[in-house]
Formats: structure tokens, sequence, C-alpha cells
């Protein structure tokens, strides 16, 4: 037996981009990354988006996703060279030696089958043990991942359970045959905050008590943290550190990884409340269309003048609907919103060209939420134009200014979205609704679809911004570290109820009730056996199961 | 018009030699149309090009001036079926509501019946005349045109960069031409080559069927029709019309297929 | 009731909905449109007379409405009234008219749906090499042509100059099996290519689909072999809209015929048709489009049904 399990080598991974219009051209995904890992053993691959992370999860089944070629390296899988190895000899260790747990479980089961039927083929096809012995061991693990009703739950079909769940479904498949290493690759992402600190906690289970070794992927260094014993830092593609948890989390040694660990590190002194409210939420309710249930009821929030107010809450708990509410597309079916000391009209027809210039939106994706036919130019001019008047040169200037204002230099003005990076295109967004001179900026999940550093950037630029100019924002997010960087008062909504509202530090101190508790503390902090404590002293199970 | 491929270029210069040589037919046709100048079925020489058709007249001025109606008749019902299908297809779209669902519904209900049934039970009774096949042909194919004008202004509409236009107070003028016809240009200029192509094959196989356009005038569809009973002696008159029917719609498509290319890879991009 | 039995009710009543709406298009296209019948069938040099006799004659006196109540009434009892341009019954001309039609139809249907699957699946297997390329330049250059240029062309080199099959399809009851298959070659042949272009490009892009999609990586990651992988994993979920793309190709098949009858004289439903319009025999050309659209709704709603039955989250409710 050779020591470790997995042993790559010098890996280089490429793929070739075939760019519209020109000729194709092939890139460099992962370049010289060497990495090994013992039995038993968990290791958290960690970066942002382009850091080649799942490349390399997937490069341990001698698998490319698309075009992507392993064209240099050595992987070996308990001692045998698998890069290039021939199709029998990978179908004989994929599902055997070595499985996968996708991000989104939901795609990647058929729904046209149990989950029993599922969860226990690839032992059956490996004739790693017979069907009774495999549906026994896929109950045992259902039931070790606390799946509802673990002698039943197989018999069911993809879509008749949640995410959460089939998450853990899929970490069942991956576990039935005995492998030896399972890669997991970003496996609670896309689920909610609060259910996935239950995932994760089962995840872990299931790693102690079957002792199976795990690549585990992911962009979040605190969720990481909680389920690995060493980590690897990547960017570019290619291996910045590799450590203990310990170490990286303690004494990271390169700037990259110190980068990632301080992020929302963002200082911000939070105002009191003025005596007059820039904005007032006056106990709204609102469904849409012909809808028998409210999607709000009785919200009633107050924002001050140059201050941050954040709406907190999970998928579905009507923080989103509260935008479109206050900005006139969905008119509350009850209650009163007051801005600047007057009545706001219900709808958005209603309101007058002074009315909608006050009141200024950014959008989650900045990629939509621009023209891709018009310059960058165009985009932050318009507004000058239809609420100024400001035409030609003046207009030409105050553009400058403006992208000035958002760090980005000149001749940024001649582009078009597609020529800029996320980051840049947020910040053109929030140029645009700068230029209308508002005394109110709705942001909708403005940070959640970029990568933390980046975010980051926005944030301080945001806040930058606010002292300046002196504009409140209304800050919509299921992100509490971004509430806690920015906000000045806190309202936590729980399924179309304000649930919770105040100034930060009281929201964000004890007694909580149960639901802010579970919110709270379902938020990976980087510590280590933060999850255990955690689990612990809970009051509540998730919102989402 | 850079960055087009050589496909591209081909088909739009083949294209425009057809839409040339229909123009300029009395000019450069070497006969008159319908001037007998030869036996019947003579087969191709120096004086005939092509050779002669059933009657004896010169098959290369009877392609010209069949061209000149075929393509006159195709272009003016598309025009017809776009301005209607696509002006109806974006109010739909941007007003929604009732009038999205009553205009839509109706046209379903239009676009269930097979639209060559369709065309005949309409022009069994009406009189057959250009301008009432360009009606025709224009009203039944408008529904195709709806509906895919209607799914792009759909998709656009609800794109939060239209949204923004709504939410800084824009008119519904501007959002109709500067936030989502600029987007739904490019699959629109492909839809037209399309359904360009098809009103060639169209007028073409109403003409074969005798209600298309009226004899003496020549066109693609009837110069078949004339000369039909020449294919079981082995004279392939007949077969004439196919091999410009083909080149023309392959050279229409190669420029629609480049025009849709050209909408995915806009996700961005200048010079675009 | 189970959801699905609700929906498949709900599907089946939305088309009959929309056939007896069709069948009031079909009436306003001949009975109220500018057109006058009995002017457009005796031509403009009839005397008024004879005009009024044959509004008369027609009913067109009496309402639209009226009129409209009691040939779709009669219709349903399988009386389309007679011909004006012989006197004859139309259903006793169409009956072995349309059974010659369905014939052709479904001889050009067992040729081409197992054709275009195969050559679906080949397109996908090589796809982006040459077997799939040459078939896309066939396929596309097929439906490049009218249906009837496509007939005289395979007409004239299969027939005239080859001499493998007859130019025209004569067929009648006394013909055996064999006889009738080889009298319909022709034909058949044009529209198996006429539909196979569309069928196979659709196809290809439905098993595409599946096959891109993560269950099937997953199934890949298990180690499994290309062939389960195909028949365990892509197949069932493949079934429902290749079954859909075939529906609707056969739908757009009964419709090709009518032309293609035309070239090879062949004595169905579409020649039957196109001969009456061009006599303006009204009677004749209704009751041929209520027929056609009948058969075109009736394959499209069938279509919707299966992909309906298919559907694992409709079969299977939480």
């Amino acid at each position: 037996m050779p020591d470790n399990l997995l042993e790559i080598k010098n890996l280089r991974i490429e793929a070739t981009v075939y760019a519209p219009g020109e000729k194709p051209r092939d890139v460099v995904i992962v370049d010289d990354v060497s990495l090994s890992l013992a039995r038993g053993k968990v290791m958290g691959l960690i970066g942002e988006s382009g850091a080649g992370k799942s490349t390399i999860g997937l490069s341990a089944l001698s698998y490319g996703r698309g075009g992507i070629r392993l064209s240099g390296g050595e992987i070996r899988l308990n001692g045998k060279q698998i890069r290039g190895a021939s199709p029998s000899v990978l179908r004989s260790l994929r599902g055997k030696e070595v499985t996968y747990v996708a991000q989104s479980a939901a795609a990647a089961f058929n729904p046209a089958k149990k989950l029993m039927e599922q969860v226990t083929e690839a032992a059956l096809k490996h004739g790693v043990m017979s069907k009774d012995e495999a549906e026994k061991r896929a109950v045992e693990l259902f039931r070790t991942l606390s799946l509802p009703d673990p002698e039943n739950f197989g018999n069911r079909y993809p879509h008749q359970v949640s995410g959460g769940q089939l998450q853990r479904a899929m970490t069942a498949m991956a576990l039935c045959p005995k492998p030896d290493l399972v890669i997991f690759d970003e496996p609670t992402t896309a689920l909610d905050v609060t259910t996935q600190i239950d995932v994760l906690a089962a995840i872990k289970t299931a790693i102690a008590e079957t002792g199976v070794a795990a690549l585990y992927i992911t962009h979040d260094l605190a969720v990481v943290a909680q389920v690995s014993d060493e980590i690897m830092v990547l960017r570019h593609g290619k291996m910045v550190e590799h450590g203990t948890v310990q170490q990286i989390i303690e004494a990271p040694r390169e700037e990259y990884t110190q980068a990632l660990i301080s992020v929302r590190s963002i200082e911000h002194e939070q105002m009191q409340p003025t005596p007059a409210p820039l904005l007032k939420v006056d106990g709204v309710f609102a469904r849409y269309g012909s809808m028998s249930k409210d999607v709000l009821s009785d919200v009633s929030v107050e924002l001050h003048p140059g201050q941050t107010l954040a709406l907190v809450g999970e998928s579905g708990s009507g923080k989103s609907t509260m935008a479109r509410v206050i900005t006139g597309l969905l008119p509350p079916r009850q209650g009163e919103i007051t801005f600047d000391g007057k009545p706001l009209p219900p709808a958005l027809k209603q309101r007058s060209r002074e009315e909608l210039r006050e009141l200024q939106m950014i959008y989650q994706m900045a990629d939509v939420a621009m023209n891709p036919r018009q310059t960058v130019a165009t985009i932050i001019g318009r507004p000058l134009e239809f609420y100024f008047g400001l035409r030609g040169r003046k207009r030409d200037e105050r553009v400058q200014e403006l992208l000035d204002a958002i760090e980005l230099g000149k001749g940024f003005g001649d582009r078009y979205p597609a020529e800029l990076s996320g980051g840049q295109k947020q910040r053109v967004c929030i140029a645009r609704a700068l230029a209308a001179k508002p005394k109110l900026i709705i942001c909708d999940e403005v940070t959640s679809a970029l990568d933390p550093l980046v975010a980051d950037g926005i944030l301080k630029l945001l806040l930058d911004l606010q002292k300046r100019e002196g504009v409140a924002y209304l800050f919509i997010t299921h992100d509490i570290a971004t509430v806690r960087a920015i906000a000045d008062s806190i309202a936590v909504m729980y399924q179309g109820r304000v649930q919770r509202y105040g100034p930060k530090d009281q929201v964000l101190s004890p007694p909580f009730d149960d639901y802010t508790d579970l919110l709270l503390s379902s938020v990976p902090e980087m510590e280590l056996g933060w999850l255990e404590k955690v689990l612990a002293h809970r009051k509540m199970t998730s919102a989402g199961n | 018009m850079k960055g087009m491929t050589l496909s591209a270029l081909l088909g739009l210069f083949i294209t425009g030699l057809f839409f040339a040589a229909a123009i300029l037919a009395p000019w450069i046709a070497p006969y008159g149309m319908s001037e007998i100048v030869g036996d019947i079925w003579e087969p191709s020489s120096a004086d005939f090009w092509l050779g002669t058709d059933n009657l004896g007249r010169d098959l290369l001025t009877r392609m010209i001036y069949g061209g000149r109606n075929t393509i006159f008749v195709a272009s003016a019902a598309t025009a017809v079926s776009f301005c209607l299908g696509s002006i109806l297809g974006f109010t739909a779209a941007v007003y929604g509501g009732w009038v999205d669902q009553a205009m839509s519904r109706f046209n379903d209900l239009v676009m269930s019946i097979p639209t060559l049934i369709f065309a005949l039970v309409v022009l069994s009774v009406m009189p057959v005349t250009l301008p009432i096949l360009i009606l025709v042909m224009g009203l039944l194919d408008s529904t195709r045109v709806f509906r895919l004008s209607r799914a792009v202004a759909v998709d656009i509409n609800v794109m939060d960069y239209v949204e923004a236009a709504r939410l800084r107070g824009e008119g519904q003028r501007w959002v109709i031409f500067r936030e989502i016809l600029p987007n739904a240009l490019s699959p629109l200029v492909a839809e037209l080559g399309l359904r360009f192509i098809f009103a060639i094959l169209f007028i073409s196989t109403l003409s074969f069927l005798g209600l298309g356009i009226q004899p003496p005038a020549a066109d693609w569809g009837g110069i078949v029709k004339e000369n039909r009973e020449g294919i079981v002696y082995g004279i392939p008159a007949a077969l004439i019309p196919a091999v410009a029917i083909v080149t023309l719609s392959i050279s229409v498509n190669l420029v629609a297929d480049w025009a849709l290319n050209r909408t995915t890879s806009l996700k961005g991009g200048r010079g675009a | 009731m189970h959801p699905v039995l609700k929906l498949v009710i709900q599907r089946l009543a939305l088309g009959l909905l929309l056939l007896l709406a069709a069948s009031v298009l079909i009436f306003v296209g001949t009975q109220i449109l500018p057109g006058d019948v009995a002017q457009a069938i005796l031509g403009q040099g009839a005397t008024p007379e004879a005009l009024a006799n044959l509004r008369s004659e027609l009913g067109l006196d009496e309402p639209a409405f009226t009129r409209y109540i009691e040939w779709l009434s009669s219709a349903l009892q399988g009386d389309l009234g007679t011909a004006l341009s012989n006197g004859r019954d139309i259903a006793s001309s169409i009956g072995g008219r349309l059974q010659n039609t369905l014939f052709l139809a479904a001889v050009a249907a067992c040729i081409s749906v197992p054709l275009a699957i195969f050559l679906g699946l080949l397109a996908v297997r090589y796809r982006d090499r040459w077997p799939d390329k040459l078939i896309s330049a066939i396929t596309l250059t097929s439906i490049s042509l009218p249906e009837f240029l496509l007939g005289y062309v395979i007409m004239y080199f299969f027939s005239v100059q080859w001499g493998l099959f007859p130019s025209v399809s004569n067929i009648n009851s006394g013909m055996s099996f064999l006889e009738k298959l080889n009298a319909v070659a022709l034909p058949a042949m044009v529209l198996t290519l006429v539909v196979l272009a569309h069928m196979m490009r659709m196809t290809r892009a439905a098993i595409l689909n599946v096959m891109q999609s993560a269950y099937v990586e997953t199934a890949e990651l298990k180690g499994l072999r290309r062939f389960t992988i195909i028949a365990r994993h892509a197949m069932p979920n493949a079934i429902a809209p290749i079954v859909n793309v075939v529906m609707i190709n056969l739908a757009y098949l009964v419709v090709g015929v009518v032309v293609i009858e035309v070239v090879f004289v062949y004595p169905g439903m579409g020649q039957y048709l196109v001969d009456h319009v061009a006599k303006r025999d009204v009677p004749v050309v209704q009751a041929c489009g209520l027929i056609f659209a009948t058969i075109y709704i009736g394959l499209n709603i069938l279509a919707d049904v299966i992909s309906i039955l298919s559907n694992p989250r409709l079969r299977h409710p939480k």
C-alpha cells in the first residue's frame, strides 16, 4: 500500500476557448499544482471563481468537463497513474474508488428514477455488494445524514424532496459504494444559510463515520475550516499556500490568504437615528397578482437620511418584494410609504420625475442590469440627460466625474458592458444610480454574485460614497457578514414579516428570538470547532427543512 | 459590415445577384418574356443558354422574369408579415395582460390550421390577383413572426435594464425603441431571411398548383407547372427552377445564420 | 383525481375547443370574406339570374351563423354535402381517397421515423465530425427546395433516367400490397426526405440536450458503460421529446402530402382538394380543409398528451 491515497504532481490542465469571431486558442486553467492526500484525511481546496478548484477536483476522477484536457503531470490514485488511463480502467475506478458530490444535486439526479435506485447504482454496477446489502447501507447512510424517514426515503423521486435533502442524498450516493475518496464540489453553496449548516454537519458526521478521505471544494474559507484537516489556497490556477487548517486560519503566510481571511473587516461606525426619517414604511401588506397569500404582511420600518437599513432574510422571506413595493413596481395592498415627509404614490406611474430621481436602485446581477447595446458613457449619461437636461460637453464632464468617483479611470466611457469585469460592471451601476443625485439607493443583493475580495471593494466604495454624498441605503441581503459591516439599523425578515427590527447593536445582541438566533448562529465563522459549538445549543431547526 | 464571415459574404453576394437580375430583368433578358423564339423544348445552345420551354420560349428569359415575379411577391409578402407580425408581437409583449392573452390565443388558433390548407381554403373563394396573394401569404405568415417577436420581446422586457429604464421614468417609446429593439434586432433579421425563403417556397408551390401567379406571367413555380410533361420524356426543363431556388435559399440562409450567430456573440463586444 | 389525468383531460378539452374554433375559421374563410362565392364559381360573365339561383341553392341568403351550425352539425353526422362541380356526395368521394392518403403517409412515416431517429443518434455520436456535418448539409439542402420540385427531381432520376419506379402513382383496391408499395415508392421517398430533415435535427437537439445534462455526467462519474448510460439514464428522459418531435413531423407530413399527390397524380385527398380549389367547389374545399385540420390538430394534441404522460414530475406529484 502506498502512503498516500491521492498524489498529484505538477498537474497542468488546458482548455480550448472558442470565442466567437476569433481563432480558437488554448488557455491554461491549472498550472503546476501538486498535492497529496493521506487516507481518511480531508483537504479543502479554496479559491475565488476561476481559481481552477473544481477542475482540480474532477481531475482526481481523471475527468475534464467540455473540452478540458489534463495535459501534463501525474495523478496517482492508490498508487496507479490515472491521467490518460484507458476508458475501461477509468470506469473501473470511478464510482468505486473515487466518487463525486456536485454543487447542484437537483440537476445531478436523474428525474425519471427513484432515489434508492440511483444511490445504490454504482455499488451494484461495480459488484461491491449485493442489492440487499447496498440498500441496507443506503438506509444507514440516510440515517447518518439525518434524512427524514430513512427506511422509505429512497422510494421517492428527486423532485419530491427538498434541496437540502437532495444534497444529503447525493452524499449518500457518493458514500454508498464504500469509496476511498469523495470529491465534494461546493456541496452547500446553493443552499440557504440555515440549511447549509445542517447539510454541513451531516457531511462532517458521514465523513467521520465512514473514515473516507475527501477533497472539499468551496469558495468559503469559514465553511472549509469546519470540515478539513488541511487547506490549499488556489488563485488563477496556481497554488498560493498549503497548510493545516490551524496554520491557514490563524497564521496565513501569503498576502492573498491574509486578504481572504480579513475580508469583511470593514470599520463602520453605527449612526444614531435622526428625528425625521427619510423613508417610512408603515403597515404594508403586498401580494403578487392573483395569489391568495400575502408575500409581505404588516411590514413597518424606517430609514434615516444618510444611513443604511439592512433587510436580512433567506430566500422567500419577502425582502426583494420590499424593493418592488418601495419602487412602485408592486403597489401595496394596504399600508403607506412616506418619503422625505411626503406620502409616496403607491404605483410607479403616479410618481413624479422628481420622486423617481430621488430613489434609485442597484441590482444583484450587474450584467443584466445594463443594456448590452449601450456604452458605459450612454448608460451613466442617460440619467443626467433625463433628470437634469445635461447635454454635450457638460454631460461628458459629469460622466467622467462619476467614473472617477467609482474609481474607474479614463477610457471606460467607450466600453460596452461585456468588456468589463464583474466588479467594474457593478461600479458602473453604482455610478448610474449616483448620476441621479438620489437621496436613497436600494441595493438588492449587490455583492452576492461577486467574489469576496471584489465584493469587499464594492462595499468600501458604497460606504465611502455615503460619507461624501450623504445618500441613504436600503441594503437587501442574505449575508450577515455584510450586514455587520455596513448597517446602521437592521430588519430581520422571515416569511413576509419583520421578525426583529432596530439599531444594529440592539438587533445583533441577545436576547434573540428563535429565528434570529438560528440565522445568526448559522453563519459560518472562521474558527475551529465552531460547527460543533453551534449545533450544541440550537433552539430551532433550519427553515429550509 | 465588418467581421462578416466568408460564407456570409458569399451568401450576400449571390443574394444580391438574384435581386439585381430581378430588378434589371427587361434589360438583361435576351428575349421578350412571352416571345416564341424557337421549337418546343430545344436543348441548350448558344442562342438559348437554357433551351426553350413547352411553347418554344427562351427558358433563360422566362427564368429571369420568373425570378422577378417570384422575388417581388415573396419580398412584398415578407414585408407585410414582418411589419404586422413584429409590431403586434412587440405590442403584445410590452402591454401584457389581457391584450397579450387575446392576441396570443388568436394567433395560436390561426397557427393550428396548416398554412397551405388555410391558403387553399381562402384562395378557393378569392380572385387570384397579385395583391390578394401577397396579402394572404403575408397575413398567414405574420403568425410566425408574431410568435417570435413576442417571445424575444417578452424575454428582453423582464431584463433588469428594462426595469431600470422604467424606474427612471422613461416612456413606452424609449423602452421599445431604445431598450428592446436594439437587442431584438439580430434574431429578427435572421428570422427575416428564413421568412423570405419560406415565402419563395410558398409562392412557388401555389403557382405550381395553379393558384399563384397566373400565366402568361412567368414565375419559378409556374415554369415547373408548364414544363412538367417534359419530365417523362427526359427533358429536364422543369428542374431548372430547382437550381435557382436552392441557390437563393442557401445564400439567404448563410446570411441569416451569420446574423443569428452575431446575436450570441453579442453578449458583448464592440463593433457589433 | 390524479393530477396527470386532470391535465390530460384539460388538454383534450382544449383541443376540442381549438378544433371548433378552427372549423369556424375555415367556414369564415370561405363564406364571409369579401369574395362572393357565387360570383367566384360562375365567373365574371354570369347573369344576375344565374347568380341569384346559385345563391339560394347554396343557402347564401340565410344568415352566416345559421349556415355554419347546419354545416357543422351535418358534418359531425358524416354528411359533408354534395360537390357543386359534379353533384356527387362528398363523403363517399373522400372515403377511398382518405384511405389512399393515409396509406401514403403511413408508408412515409414507417421509413422516415426510424431513419430520422437513427440519423439523429448518428449525428450525436459523431457530433461536429464529418458524419454530423454531412447529414446537416444534406438535410439543409432538402429543406431549401419546395416539396413539388423535390418530387420532380426524384421522378426525373429514379423513374425517367434509371427506370426504377413508376412516375405516376396509380393505385386501386385491386392491387396487392406489394404492388401498392411499388406504386407509392417515389412519393413516399419524397415525403420522407421532406420530413427527415426537420425530424432528424430536432431529434439530434433533443438527445444532445439530455446528454449534456448533469445527471448524465453523474452516471459517467459512477463509472457506468456508455451503453448503460444511454439506456438507463438518457433514454427514459429522451423518449418524451423524441415522441413529441415525431408527432409534430407526422402532422407536417399530412400537409406535405397535398402537393406530392399532385406531382405523382396520386388519387388521394390532396389532389382532390387542389382540383376543387381550382374549380371553386366550396363545399369540397371546406370538407377537405376540416379533415386536414382535424388530423393536424389531433396529432399535435397527441404530442402534448404524450409529453404530459412521460413527465416524471407530473406522474409522481409531491
